[in-house]
C-alpha cells in the first residue's frame, strides 16, 4: 500500500520560499498570482495493513514539525 | 571539567568547538558520534555544533535531532548537564524539543554569512554570566535557515523569563522579535544561531564569543 503525505506551512507562517516563486512567476509576466505557498509531498510506499494512526505517528514524529507545519495524509490505491 | 561535543554526519564546525572548549577549559571535549546510545561518563558540557548534519535533509537538524544519541543528550539535559548548540546545533535542540520554536528559511531567502551586531538578553545564566545585559558584542553567523519562529505565548513567556540569551542589534534573517539565542527553562541549554567558538582568540580578529565559554567554565568549576 501506499500512502501521500503532504506538509505545508501553518497559516500565518512567512513562508520565504514561497515568496520567491511569486515573484519570479510575476518576473515571467505571470501577473494575477496573489500568493504562492510551497509544501512537500512525501511518498511512503508501506507493509500492507499499516495503520492511518501509524502514518500519523510518522508525521508527528519526523515527517513534520508540527510547531510550524500541518500535514495531511491520502491513501494511495 | 569534562566536556564532549557531538558529530553528526554533516557536521562541519565540531573540530571548532572542540578547539574553544580546550582552549578556555583547558581539558579536550571527547567527540561522539551519533549513533552512540550513551555518553560518557560524567559530563559537564555536552556540544552541539554547527554544519549541515544529513545535508539538512527534510528540515535542517530533523534527522540528526531522531539519532540515538540525542536521546542520551536529551536525558543529560534533564540531569542539568549543560548543552549548547550552535547554529546547526541549535536547530537540532528545536527539532529535539529541548528548546520551543523552530528555526525557518531565512526571511529574504539569501544563505548569510557575514559578521553580526548582537545584544546580550540576559546575563542571568552560566552562559551569558561574564556579558552585561543590554551589551553589544559582533559574532558572526552563517546560516540559511536562522528565521526563529515561536507562537506569540512562547515568546511572551521568553522574553518574560529572561530566557532570550541573544538578539541580533540589525536586520539579518527574520526572526521573530529578534531573537538569536534562547535558554530552556532551567538555563542550563543554550541555542543560538551565531558562532561564539569562531571568535575567542586575537588571531579570529575579535574575541566576543569567548566570555561565553569561560561564564560556563567558571560556573562548572563553582559546582565542582
Amino acid at each position: 500500500m501506499k500512502a501521500r503525505v503532504f506538509v505545508t506551512l501553518k497559516t500565518g507562517v512567512l513562508d520565504p520560499q514561497g515568496k520567491a516563486i511569486q515573484h519570479a512567476l510575476a518576473g515571467l509576466g505571470f501577473d494575477g498570482v496573489n500568493d504562492v505557498r510551497a509544501g512537500k509531498l512525501i511518498e511512503l510506499d508501506l507493509a500492507d495493513g499499516t495503520s492511518e494512526a501509524d502514518i500519523e505517528a510518522m508525521c508527528k514524529k519526523l515527517l513534520a514539525n508540527t510547531v510550524i507545519e500541518n500535514f495531511r495524509i491520502e491513501a494511495v490505491g | 571539567m569534562k566536556s564532549a561535543v557531538i558529530v553528526f554526519p554533516g557536521s562541519n564546525c565540531d573540530r571548532d568547538l572542540a578547539v574553544a572548549f580546550e582552549a578556555v577549559s583547558g581539558s579536550k571535549p571527547e567527540m561522539v558520534w551519533h549513533r552512540e546510545t550513551e555518553l560518557p561518563e560524567g559530563l559537564d558540557l555536552i556540544g552541539v555544533p554547527g554544519g549541515f548534519s544529513y545535508g539538512d535533509y527534510l528540515r535542517s537538524g530533523a534527522m540528526a535531532a531522531r539519532s540515538p544519541v540525542m536521546q542520551a543528550v536529551a536525558q543529560a539535559a534533564a540531569q542539568g548537564r549543560f548543552v549548547l548548540g550552535i547554529c546547526n546545533g541549535f536547530q537540532v535542540l528545536t527539532e529535539t524539543g529541548l528548546l520551543p520554536g523552530a528555526l525557518m528559511r531565512n526571511a529574504g531567502t539569501h544563505f548569510v554569512c557575514r559578521d553580526v551586531a548582537l545584544t546580550v538578553g540576559s546575563s542571568q545564566s552560566a552562559f551569558t554570566s561574564r556579558y552585561e545585559a543590554g551589551e553589544r558584542i559582533t559574532v558572526p553567523v552563517a546560516h540559511h535557515d536562522g528565521n526563529y519562529f515561536a507562537d506569540a505565548a512562547t515568546l511572551d513567556r521568553l522574553e518574560g523569563e529572561g530566557r532570550v540569551a541573544f538578539r541580533y542589534a540589525e536586520q539579518v534573517n527574520g526572526s521573530a522579535r529578534d531573537i538569536a539565542g534562547i535558554l530552556n527553562d532551567a538555563g542550563n541549554v543554550l541555542g543560538m544561531m551565531p558562532h561564539p567558538e569562531r571568535v575567542i582568540e586575537k588571531a579570529h580578529g575579535r574575541t566576543d564569543g569567548r566570555r561565553l565559554f569561560e561564564g560556563l567554565v567558571e560556573e562548572m568549576m563553582a559546582r565542582a
